[in-house]
């Protein structure tokens, strides 16, 4: 690999939610749904993020896209902070950063057509393209995600679950951006539209020099797309490393256990088949554990994990990071459907 | 096996809309059983929602109709039923687990008070003996601090916690007939995992049968006893876990199985049935998934196949059945 050239930096991202204490409770907290979480994203490269539901993925996506405003930290894109960008660096950081919501039923407004839908990024950036060529533009998108550009005038509910996901990947693409985020994009879908999703956004990567921050709960589709894989937990990233390190050599206990709860495709066997699910119930993300925060559902905790807090280093090798006193040292021996 | 609790007979579904009648669910079959788990499998927008919104009876009609069919609970038929008869059975009767959460709890109310009302109205409980029950239910369904949260509103909580409100609220009447569509999307594998034991606990305790929609084929191979496979509105095929991932009875089913993306792989190129599902109004004559077969014979354009017993249990929709089945085809 040649010198990497950066697109994207998060440098110690940090966003805290106030919650109100109960009604008797005069204690107030803050939900740490992102808390430390620093990565770089070079053009061309998928970074895949996975994590329990509710450690931060979404706020972290909204977040580097500047839908949200970190409480501390920063986003830079090409250099540029996100979150302190203003006039024309924010209108081009807006074009160049582009997300697709993890939710296709809410994110397309109902009484739009596709047209409507399709056209609106160019009124907002009106300078990307005149007028007049707006609409063949928009039938050319449609083309490149595989839609018929005869549905121009339908609305979203006419539209499959697979279809619309298509739209709102059209929308992201029509200012031709340099990073999408795309949060939960395929989990809607069934596996065949899925991968025609998966495929298609891949060629785009290759033909235009996409970068992609991916976050989905499928292990297995991750794993496809991605080139490095981070793993999340309670507003942490806990590991972070190539694909095939996190995957077959799993360092931190979390992500071993989250590998290890793949179900298996193979229903003759199933009750027979133990399939080790991690104990206990996840943390509140208002007062979470001291020093590790997977301490308290962690196998393998110490005393001086409830001490220390472990950062995010090279481990046993260098092409990923861990943050656990105690990482792994051997391959995992069962993969989902292996 | 005894009698279905639940049983749905050649339901059709259509919507009026400005293009022509969409004919989302054709003569679609379905039998619920105490105790056992009926996995809807299907394309995207092949009508599994539909179906299972008609049995809760939550169309808008117009622009929905039933044209056809029964649904038949406990030998009341749901289809025909007043008002009042209908109310009963929601929630105590057949419940269900929204795929979309976030539009089925209401943005204005606490997840709480949403929980506590139902149990006030329905059973008749107290203030302070519903919330009790709401934190219980949140913590059951893994919500961390859950009594602590009980009083936040929905967009407080992430998407895969408000999927779990919504089985908390799902299962606090204890239904007979639970309908999940979709119910552990937006969770991680752990959760997941949590949620479809917690489901099967459930099930061995009241007996609650289940009719489980869902894309994710490693949850139908772990908790699904039968399946049932849709695409463009009709049942192609019908059989026992074991058998239909064994050996597919139809070329759609296969191509889906085929396309399962797996962990233990970094393939460049994911294998996609190649070609896209029919437009809902304009369906293909004949077999409508005669476009993406690679089968398909000249009878699959003019003919559509009946669903047709092929073994014991299994059933299936197309011409080839018999040579897709023992895989001469
Ligand atoms: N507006 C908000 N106010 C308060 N808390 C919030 C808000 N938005 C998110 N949170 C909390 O922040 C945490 C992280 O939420 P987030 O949506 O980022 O999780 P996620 O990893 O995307 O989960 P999922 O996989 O379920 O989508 C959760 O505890 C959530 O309840
Ligand atoms: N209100 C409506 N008006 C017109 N067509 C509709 C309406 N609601 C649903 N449909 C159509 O009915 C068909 C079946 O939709 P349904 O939601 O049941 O699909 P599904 O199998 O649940 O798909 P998914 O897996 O994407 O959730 C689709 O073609 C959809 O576009
Ligand atoms: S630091 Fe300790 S508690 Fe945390 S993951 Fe490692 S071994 Fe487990
Ligand atoms: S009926 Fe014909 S087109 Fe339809 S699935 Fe069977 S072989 Fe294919
Ligand atoms: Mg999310
Ligand atoms: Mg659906």
């Amino acid at each position: 690999m040649g010198e990497r050239e950066i697109v994207l930096e998060v440098d110690s991202l940090v966003r805290h939610f106030p919650v109100g204490g109960g009604l008797l409770s005069r204690r107030r907290g803050a939900v740490q749904a992102v808390d430390g979480v620093s990565f770089t994203l070079g053009r061309g490269e998928t970074l895949g993020v996975v994590g329990e539901s509710g450690c931060g993925k979404s706020t972290l996506a909204r977040t580097i896209v500047g839908l949200d405003s970190p409480t501390s930290g920063h986003v830079r894109y090409r250099g540029v902070d996100v979150h302190a960008a203003s006039g024309r660096e924010l209108r081009a950081m807006r074009r160049s950063v582009q997300i697709v919501l993890q939710d296709p039923y809410t994110s397309l407004n109902p009484r739009k057509t596709v047209r409507d839908l399709l056209t609106q990024p160019f009124e907002i950036h009106p300078d990307v393209l005149p007028r007049d060529r707006r609409l063949s533009r928009v039938k050319e998108l449609l083309d490149v995600v595989g839609l018929n550009p005869d549905h121009l005038d339908r609305y979203p509910f006419q539209f499959s679950g697979g279809q619309r996901q298509r739209i709102g990947i059209a929308r992201a693409l029509a200012l031709e951006p340099e990073v999408v985020v795309c949060d939960e994009p395929v989990s809607a879908l069934d596996v065949s539209v899925q991968a025609q999703v998966v495929n298609l956004l891949r060629r785009l990567q290759r033909e235009l020099g996409l970068s992609y921050v991916f976050i989905a709960h499928d292990l297995s589709v991750v794993r496809h797309i991605s080139d490095r894989v981070a793993v999340m937990y309670l507003g942490k990233v806990v590991e972070l490393g190539d694909r095939r390190e996190v995957y077959e050599r799993p360092q931190h206990p979390y992500t071993r256990a989250l590998l290890e709860a793949v179900p298996v495709p193979e229903p003759r066997g199933r009750a027979s088949r133990a399939r080790t699910l991690l104990a206990g119930d996840p943390p509140s993300p208002v007062d979470p554990p001291s020093g590790c925060r997977f301490r308290t559902r962690c196998p393998k905790a110490q005393s001086v994990c409830a001490e220390t807090e472990p950062v995010l280093r090279i481990g046993s090798t260098p092409a990923a990071e861990v943050a656990c006193h105690f990482p792994e040292q051997t391959p995992l021996a069962r993969l989902g459907g292996a | 096996m005894n009698a279905p609790i639940l049983r749905v007979d050649d339901l059709s579904v259509e919507f009026a809309t400005r293009e022509g009648a969409v004919r989302a669910v054709r003569n679609v079959g379905l039998e619920v059983f105490a105790g056992r788990t009926l996995a809807l499998l299907g394309e995207s927008g092949s009508g599994k929602s539909v179906t299972a919104q008609a049995i809760m009876g939550l169309l808008d009609t117009p622009p929905a109709s039933i044209t056809s069919g029964s649904i038949m609970f406990e030998g009341t038929d749901l289809v025909t039923a007043v008002e009042r008869v209908r109310r009963q059975v929601n929630g105590e009767g057949v419940a269900m687990v929204f795929q979309d959460a976030l539009s089925a709890l209401n943005p204005v109310y606490t997840v709480g008070h949403q929980i506590s009302e139902l149990l006030r109205v329905r059973r008749k409980m107290s203030r302070s003996a519903a919330r009790a029950r709401a934190v219980e239910l949140m913590e059951r369904v893994r919500i961390p601090a859950a009594a602590r949260r009980v009083d936040d509103y929905p967009h407080q909580f992430s998407g895969g916690m408000r999927q779990r409100i919504m089985i908390a609220l799902a299962v606090a009447l204890n239904p007979r007939v639970l309908i999940a569509d979709e119910p552990t999307t937006a969770l991680d594998v752990t959760v997941q995992a949590q949620i479809m034991e917690l489901l099967t606990e459930l099930q061995r305790e009241n007996g609650m049968g289940m009719v489980l929609i869902t894309h994710d084929l490693g949850v139908v191979a772990e908790v699904a006893d039968d399946v049932t496979v849709m695409y463009a509105g009709r049942i192609v095929e019908r059989g026992s876990v074991e058998e239909l991932f064994e050996h597919a009875a139809h070329p759609y089913t296969r191509g889906l199985l085929r396309s399962m993306p797996r962990t233990d792989r970094e393939d460049d190129e994911l294998w996609a049935i190649p070609g896209a599902p029919p437009s809902p109004v304009l369906t293909p004559k004949g077999c409508a998934f005669h476009p993406r077969c690679d089968i398909a014979i000249d009878l699959c354009r003019s003919e559509q196949p009946g669903l047709e017993v092929i073994a014991a249990g299994r059933t299936s929709a197309c011409h080839l059945r018999a040579e897709v089945f023992d895989g001469r085809a």
